[in-house]
């Protein structure tokens, strides 16, 4: 079995979907003869000639025709090279993508896939690293999922592209090319709309999502040394949210950290608390801490400052432990 | 310049005309009279919807913007689910959740309209883009306003289907306002169709009040589209003889001479004296459709009107294909509650 980063994993969830389903089409900014800025969609374009296709410098003409192409029957996986860049195809994506099937009574539908780098961690500054996740969280009608792992980077996309419904596929770029990890070769499905266990802990539930679930379990390792028993859930889809795991989790440890890297307004995180304040609040020993971005664009020079780090994470837990 | 379309096509072609201008007085009043929330007219622009249809296939799609109900209507969109959309009752597929003029039906490849402005326009180039992918001899047309084309959708679908020469016709009715701004505060360019140019592609203009010319210029952009030569851009000038809605009063914002003038060049009427020329027409056989499309109309109407409301359950169907966890314990919350309101919308409408 080939150890994979994520970008490779990704890669090979694209070309095995190509393979089985002629009707999923790639394409974007760079995808075809570059093979993408981060190399997700390398080779593909020598495989498939005739269904991998650089575009026009246009969000909103990459999206809309993509939504074209879903209606007429294809399984369009269309890449926005930076999450930074997305909002061009704002309207397209919230106000016809997530709208059609509703709209429609069910007798249109987008089938797509819209893939897209988020998140810091490369020093981008405020064009290669925001989280926007929860605009689009906040849209009924879209799904939204964030793989932390190459093996679960291939399940989950190969799960988005077989879905009915248009798919936020958000990629963690900080966790591109951290690690590898073995990722078997054909099919592997991750479901979407599972959230996962990955460290299990009795005294505190941290919750988190992408790059931060891996800050989470610096944290949750350090805080073993103290002795604390942290549980570590990564979300891997956020809408439609694995309530019932998070609520599991926190029932047991009557303690929660929410981690998030976006700003702290407003953001998915703040749902989570939400949620668990009116259904678990007889749980809870103390209050829910979210540790988050700052509610400032994103910095170049000092982005470590802004980051989420395990040391913050660690503060929360000892923060929630006081109670 | 005159198309060879035979003695039926021509006298539906008319009666679908008069049928939509029917159509819109009848809705209108059913909306100052309260029975109806909204409503579109699309009065003075029939012949440009008519016509551009006539050139289609059954297997081509359609994009529409929300003022083509004659498009639809004559690619088999049936009347009473017009009327029951504009009542948003049970008999509409949509189950009541868009807007009066907002509908769509995939079986006649009509997509269901949206209000934001030009969105359709990218979406259209991505269905030709897709058949032609597929090695499918299907075109795509889509409508739009004067208004659309200032927006960046349709720079970004032009652009496209000058790019990878999809099959797409891109129909502008030029009507001369958006609401209450002229065509020439939206562009500096003499014309619309001279756009084209800077995208690779041809534009034309046509007078989009005659029904021939509307439909011999489509034709002429599928049959090149279906022969592998690109997009076209049609220019169709036309006049938006009513409001903007039926929430509008254009006597604000333009003068009553303009109106007047236009007019004069009524597409219906046009259609009229050619057919009547022809020898195919006479003042009996007006008398005898008009009053048969009144019935048609008044007892459709009378049929939808007696539906219900659709079911408390469809506001929470087809959001995305299963019911989500959330959703769902929304819905099972809501119908716990007791509270089984009845749309007081049917009654009052704040629009």
């Amino acid at each position: 079995m080939p150890a994979m980063t994520m970008v490779q994993a990704i890669n090979n969830a694209l070309r095995e979907e190509m393979r089985r389903d002629d009707r999923v089409i790639v394409l974007g900014e760079d995808v075809g003869r570059n093979g993408g800025v981060f190399r997700c969609t390398e080779g593909l374009l020598d495989e498939f000639p005739d269904r991998v296709f650089d575009t026009p410098l246009a969000e909103g003409g990459i999206i809309g025709t993509a939504i074209g192409m879903a209606l007429y029957g294809l399984r369009p996986v269309p890449e926005i090279q930076f999450m930074d860049f997305i909002y061009p195809a704002f309207d397209q994506i919230v106000s016809e993508a997530a709208k059609m099937r509703y709209r429609s009574g069910g007798q249109f539908t987008v089938p797509m896939t819209i893939r897209t780098p988020f998140g810091g961690g490369i020093r981008g500054g405020h064009y290669h690293s925001q989280s926007s996740e929860a605009y689009f969280c906040h849209t009924p009608g879209l799904k939204v999922v964030v793989p932390s792992t190459p093996k679960e980077a291939k399940g989950l996309l190969t799960a988005s592209i077989r879905d009915p419904d248009p798919v936020m596929f958000l990629e963690p770029k900080k966790l591109y090319r951290s690690s590898r990890e073995e990722v078997p070769e054909g099919e592997v499905l991750v479901p979407i709309g599972e959230a996962a266990v990955r460290r299990p802990g009795k005294d505190v539930s941290l919750i988190a999502y992408g790059y931060m679930a891996q800050v989470c379990l610096e944290a949750a390792a350090k805080a073993a040394e103290k002795g604390v028993e942290a549980e570590v859930i990564d979300l891997r889809t956020l809408v439609p949210l694995d309530e019932p795991k998070i609520l599991a989790s926190v029932k047991k440890t009557g303690r929660a950290v929410v981690v998030y890297e976006a700003p702290r307004t407003g953001g998915f995180g703040g749902e989570i608390s939400a949620i668990l304040a009116e259904k678990a609040i007889e749980y809870l020993r103390g209050p829910i801490v979210r540790v988050t971005g700052f509610d400032t664009p994103f910095p170049y020079t000092l982005e470590d400052v802004y980051m989420p780090n395990g040391d913050r994470v660690l503060a929360a837990i000892d923060k929630v432990m006081a109670f | 310049m005159e198309p060879k379309l035979s003695p039926d096509l021509l006298l539906t072609g008319y009666r679908n005309l008069v049928l939509v201008r029917t159509l819109d007085s009848r809705m209108l009043s059913l909306q100052r009279q309260g029975r109806i929330g909204f409503y579109v007219p699309s009065t003075g622009e029939e012949a440009c919807q008519v016509g551009s249809a006539m050139a289609l296939e059954k297997r081509d799609w359609v994009f529409p913007a929300y003022r083509e109900p004659g498009a639809a209507i004559w690619r088999g969109f049936p009347i009473e689910t017009l009327i029951a959309q504009a009542y948003g009752n049970a008999a509409d597929p949509q189950r009541g959740r868009q807007m009066p003029n907002h509908f769509g039906a995939s079986d006649i490849h009509y997509v269901t309209t949206s209000s934001p402005v030009g969105t359709q326009i990218t979406q259209a180039v991505g269905a030709a883009w897709a058949a032609k992918i597929r090695h499918e001899d299907v075109v795509s047309l889509t409508f739009f306003g004067d208004g659309a084309t200032s927006e960046g959708d349709f720079h970004a679908g032009m652009n496209f289907a000058g790019v990878f020469k999809a099959s797409t016709i891109f129909f502008c009715k030029n009507n001369q306002w958006a609401i209450s701004v002229p065509v020439a505060k939206q562009t500096a360019a003499k014309t619309i169709a001279e756009k084209a140019r800077a995208y690779g592609m041809d534009g034309v203009r046509v007078d989009g009040n005659d029904l021939l010319a509307v439909y011999a210029v489509t034709k002429a952009a599928v049959d090149k589209a279906r022969g592998g030569g690109g997009p076209t851009l049609i220019e169709a000038l036309t006049y938006r003889m009513g409001p903007h809605s039926s929430s509008d009063d254009p006597t604000r914002y333009r003068s009553k001479d303009e109106v007047e003038a236009w007019a004069r060049r009524d597409p219906i009427d046009r259609m009229r004296k050619y057919l009547e020329l022809k020898g195919l027409w006479s003042k009996d056989r007006e008398d005898a459709l008009r009053a048969e499309l009144d019935d048609l109309i008044q007892n459709t109407i009378k049929e939808v009107e007696r539906q219900p409301p659709p079911a408390i359950e469809t506001l929470f169907s087809d959001v995305t294909a299963e019911l989500s966890p959330q959703i769902r314990e929304q819905m099972e919350a809501y119908l716990a509650s007791g509270e089984r309101r009845r749309p007081e919308m049917l009654d009052k409408f704040p629009l």
